[in-house]
């Protein structure tokens, strides 16, 4: 059994399989559409929790926001369903296929066959759509992925019943209910105006502010933690920022391509002016990671390359800060 | 990022063929995506990582082979995991995995228990039980 489901690459699992389940329903709709309306733009910095021996920054919300955000702003309804055992998780998948559904899943990365082993850690927030069955395999479109993949049953259930932070409990959704006539303009507005003031909170973690006390951290890390750590601690971060899914510096790119968009879609000059500026600050993010690469290659720990880091951060915090500050204004 | 600039530096994701999309500017300033074989700065924080995990993996077994600590700690460092991971797996508190460390510790453990070790290993019992290092 088959459905008929278009795969469409992306760079975030989670706008990819918002995008293209939406595309299924005939909404057509980008990635960076989906990423900015769905305010995907953020950054957090939890000094407290560690995930592979580092603390977590993150370059995204929490996992499901994205498309709950764009689904309540375009008026559109999604089924979310958590299960407590496979079997029954299994059962409504089968019965999703069969009502001829194509159903998106919230899965963990470590067990995914098809995945680099590299690639292969315990995050649980990965997003996939299941298209189809055919003897026993699941076809699979996973959004990051060039081409469509399978699964069998085993790896199915062992990646939708991962373990851990965020653990997916077979989480399964798709929507149900898309509006007739859908008002992007008002949506665009109240996303960007979300995103500007999420960027801006007067939180020291979250936002412009969290980045200042990550540049601020940075500094005292090598003395604090020893050469080893901070050099681990710096390469932590850069992979949250590159590594597959941001479509490089730290999603800035995405969302110069969505203002872009929405320049067009609100015939408002400024902001395509100001998808530019983004690009610049993405490209500012690019540089600081191939600077702390060299760091950690060479396991330099003089204090002065981290100093060098944490003003390089500074000034991408600066310059963030006036960036939103003008788009705030600009719509 | 200029479309032209997009990199294609060889790396874990070349050797199955794998690429991944980004985002980036055309000549006429107009956004677009290109797809990219890979990124050396992002290689060598990957690197970095692993070698870090590969480091515990090998502390792990030392620790093991000298009876300092249990086989399940050498399990937990080879599949990426750490203490809150594993404990969700096998339904215990932290500080209860922490205990399983004891070598003295893990040779009291029920069947049922280690069951759920090996499960979340993906080994059988005996293989848990009897560590041995190929």
């Amino acid at each position: 059994m088959q459905l008929d489901f278009k795969h469409h690459q992306s760079a975030h699992c989670e706008n990819g399989v918002a995008s293209n389940l939406l595309k299924d329903k005939g909404i057509n709709i980008s990635e960076p559409m989906v990423f900015g309306i769905g305010s995907g733009l953020f950054f957090v910095y939890l000094p407290f929790i560690k995930v592979n021996h580092a603390p977590v920054v993150s370059y995204r919300p929490l996992p499901g926001m994205i498309f709950n955000k764009l689904a309540k702003r375009l008026g559109i309804k999604i089924k979310r369903t958590k299960f407590s055992s496979e079997v029954s998780a299994n059962k409504a998948l089968e019965e999703n296929l069969k009502n001829n559904i194509p159903t998106g899943l919230q899965v963990g990365v470590y067990n995914l066959t098809y995945f680099p082993d590299e690639y292969r850690f315990h995050f649980n927030a990965h997003n996939l759509v299941v298209y189809g069955k055919n003897d026993n395999q699941y076809l699979i479109s996973d959004p990051v992925m060039e081409h469509v993949t399978t699964l069998s049953e085993d790896e199915l259930n062992k990646v939708r019943f991962a373990k851990g932070a965020f653990a997916p409990r077979g989480q399964m959704y798709y929507p149900i209910h898309i509006p007739v006539e859908i008002n992007y303009e008002k949506a665009i507005i109240t996303a960007i105006k979300d995103t500007c003031r999420n960027m801006l909170a007067p939180i020291p973690i979250v936002g412009v502010k969290g980045i200042k006390f990550v540049s601020k951290q940075i500094r005292k890390w090598p003395v604090k933690h020893g050469n080893k750590k901070a050099n681990h601690y710096l390469a932590q971060l850069v992979r949250m920022q590159e590594e597959i899914g941001t479509g490089g510096g730290g999603f800035r790119f995405i969302y110069a391509a969505f203002l872009q968009e929405a320049s067009m879609r609100l015939k408002n000059e400024e902001l395509r002016k100001l998808s530019l500026e983004m690009t610049e600050i993405g490209d500012l993010w690019r540089d600081f990671a191939v600077q702390a690469s060299r760091v950690y290659k060479n396991r330099s720990a003089q204090n002065d390359v981290y100093n060098m880091l944490a003003d390089n951060l500074l000034d991408i915090a600066n310059r963030e800060e006036v960036f939103f500050k003008k788009l705030k204004k600009a719509i | 990022m200029k479309k032209d600039e997009v990199p294609q530096d060889k790396s874990s994701l070349s050797s199955i063929n794998m690429k991944e999309l980004c985002y980036a500017v055309d000549e006429n300033g107009n956004y677009t995506t290109a797809l990219s074989e890979g990124w050396e700065p992002k290689t060598i924080a990957l690197d970095n990582s692993m070698q870090l995990i590969n480091e515990r993996i090998e502390d792990a077994k030392n620790q093991v082979l000298k009876g300092e600590a249990s086989p399940i700690l050498y399990f937990m460092e080879l599949h990426r995991m750490d203490e809150g991971i594993l404990a969700s797996y096998v339904g215990k508190w932290v500080w209860q995995v922490k205990r399983h460390f004891k070598p003295n510790v893990f040779k009291s453990l029920n069947e049922n228990l280690l069951q759920k070790y090996a499960d979340a290993f993906g080994i059988s019992i005996a293989d848990l039980k009897n560590f041995k290092i190929d």
